[in-house]
């Protein structure tokens, strides 16, 4: 098997979907703690069905997906985390509502306009992402190690006056910090790894990377720094056993991941309780 | 001079008014207790000073010099701290935030300070332990503390007493009284009258239009402050 394994890495595409997969689940890790802290679990989810509502859009465009779902994504983002602060629409409604809206206009637009014969095909591949991580390109990774890079360096910078929102945002706006542009700013990073993750697992499946690595964290470690280390390794960690396993077993690359992910969380859960016990 | 000077102003929610025609000033030093019912308007009182809202009409002056840095607050806790993986030197950190600016990091005089409020509040020894393993009292005593680290001037407090026994409110109660007499200006809402005529040094008594505001010994002899009273010890 381990032989079989060697011969795999000679070539690149796998190469290129492990560094890829590491990064994407490095970034979904970091922001989760965050994330699912906030009561935002479900960002994750509705973000990534505008994606793919707005990567339907492209498709029928003909456009670039990537350059349409980027910033219509970025714009949902800042609306879904603005809107919770004015109270009208509570946050998990507003959150259903577009992302089930974006799915069935996407969806309704895909079956209209589209001008593959395999519809339903295509659908599946957006949503589960089934190989799209098997078949990228040298410029994807490239992009992709960019966009990582701005998304830790932004998370450095940023880490005490992200935890001060995720905390108490209300002591930290009453006390002077500018929480609607840490928001904002967390709003817009979460959107551009969720478009960046579609590539590895689908729009279905991105909430799972978001949140399952930073629970698993958060059933063992106590303090927000241990909880956000933590959360990235065991994220990392699932992504590469989870690619390992789909290219030699030849199951699907986002399901196989997110199968890791929960096998973790268990692992985590158990130990936390073991840990609490005695 | 007065630290905050409020002139005529009316509060409420979408235009509509919950508290009207408020005056009061607090100076330098003071210790002002908010009472009231509730939904008299205390807690969005305590908002507008903090300026998370709007007045309706009317005016709040702050003096030169008090910036919404130099704000302390100790809020009612949420529902999200209850399971939050944080440990207490990082809470407590935390209230240092809007003294770094656009600096990323914390300096050590941050830390230092820090570390200084929380030997202060007794609670330097639980600095590595979990927020949410700690008992009601000490996380008040933790988020006191990051309250602290926030100012220099005035520090408001939302019922710093709620879900807490007698022997703990009591200390807490002590510690803020310490820090009033450190020179830090408190304003505090509150329930618990005696303790509020045993600490504060005036009061605030809101009913949706001001009843009182003066000084303690002033609202004692009030029959504002007998009936309030009196009606509180009938439940």
């Amino acid at each position: 098997m381990i032989e079989q394994l060697f011969n795999y890495f000679s070539y690149p595409f796998v190469k290129y979907a492990l560094t890829a997969g590491v990064l994407i689940a490095l970034c979904a890790a970091l922001l989760g703690v965050s994330l699912v802290l906030k009561r935002y679990s479900m960002i994750g989810d509705g973000l990534s069905h505008v994606a793919f509502g707005a990567i339907a859009v492209a498709t029928v465009c003909g456009a670039a997906p990537m350059t349409v779902a980027l910033p219509i994504t970025v714009v949902a983002a800042v609306i879904l985390l603005g809107i919770n602060s004015n109270k009208k629409i509570k946050g998990d409604a507003a959150i259903a509502m577009i992302s089930v809206g974006a799915l069935a206009l996407g969806y309704l637009l895909l079956n209209i306009f589209s001008a593959s014969s395999n519809v339903s095909g295509d659908v599946c591949t957006t949503l589960f992402g089934s190989t799209s991580i098997l078949t990228l390109s040298k410029t994807d990774v490239i992009l992709c190690l960019a966009l990582t890079a701005v998304v830790i360096l932004v998370f450095v910078l940023f880490y005490h006056k992200i935890f001060a929102v995720t905390f108490d945002e209300t002591f930290a706006s009453a006390t002077g910090t500018n929480t609607k542009a840490i928001n904002t700013m967390i709003a817009i990073v979460t959107a551009v790894v969720i478009v960046l993750a579609m590539n590895l697992v689908g729009a279905l499946l991105i909430s799972a990377l978001i949140i399952f690595p930073a629970l698993s964290a958060m059933r063992i470690f106590k303090s927000f720094l241990s909880v956000i280390i933590s959360s990235a390794v065991i994220s990392v960690i699932c992504a590469v056993t989870g690619i390992l396993i789909a290219i030699l077993y030849g199951t699907p690359v986002g399901s196989t991941i997110v199968a890791a992910d929960i096998a973790a969380f268990l692992i985590c859960t158990l130990f936390g309780k073991i840990s609490k016990r005695s | 001079m007065a630290l905050i000077n409020v002139n005529d102003v009316s509060l409420g929610y979408e235009g509509k008014p919950i508290v009207k025609n408020l005056n009061f000033s607090v100076n330098k030093g003071d210790y002002l207790c908010i009472v009231g019912e509730n939904g008299s308007g205390k807690s969005t009182l305590m908002k507008t000073l903090l300026g998370q809202k709007n007045v309706l009409s009317g005016k709040i002056e702050y003096s030169e010099g008090l910036k919404q840095t130099e704000i302390g607050y100790l809020p009612q806790q949420t529902e999200v701290q209850k399971d939050f993986p944080a440990s207490v030197k990082e809470i407590v950190l935390s209230g240092c935030l809007n003294g770094c600016g656009i600096r990323p990091f914390y300096s050590k005089s941050q830390k230092a300070a820090a570390s200084e409020n929380m030997k202060k509040l007794g609670i330097a020894e639980l600095s590595a332990r979990c927020y949410r393993e700690l008992s009601g009292g000490q996380q008040q005593r933790v988020l006191l503390a990051r309250a602290l680290c926030a100012t220099k001037k005035l520090i408001l407090l939302d019922e710093p007493a709620a879900g807490l026994d007698p022997v703990v409110t009591q200390n807490l109660y002590k510690i803020i009284k310490e820090i009033n007499d450190d020179g830090i200006t408190v304003i505090m809402v509150s329930h618990d009258m005696e303790a509020a005529m045993k600490y504060a040094s005036h009061i605030l008594h809101i009913c949706h239009k001001p009843l009182f505001f003066g000084k303690k010994e002033d609202y004692a002899v009030t029959d504002v402050c007998c009936q309030f009273t009196d009606g509180g010890e009938e439940k």
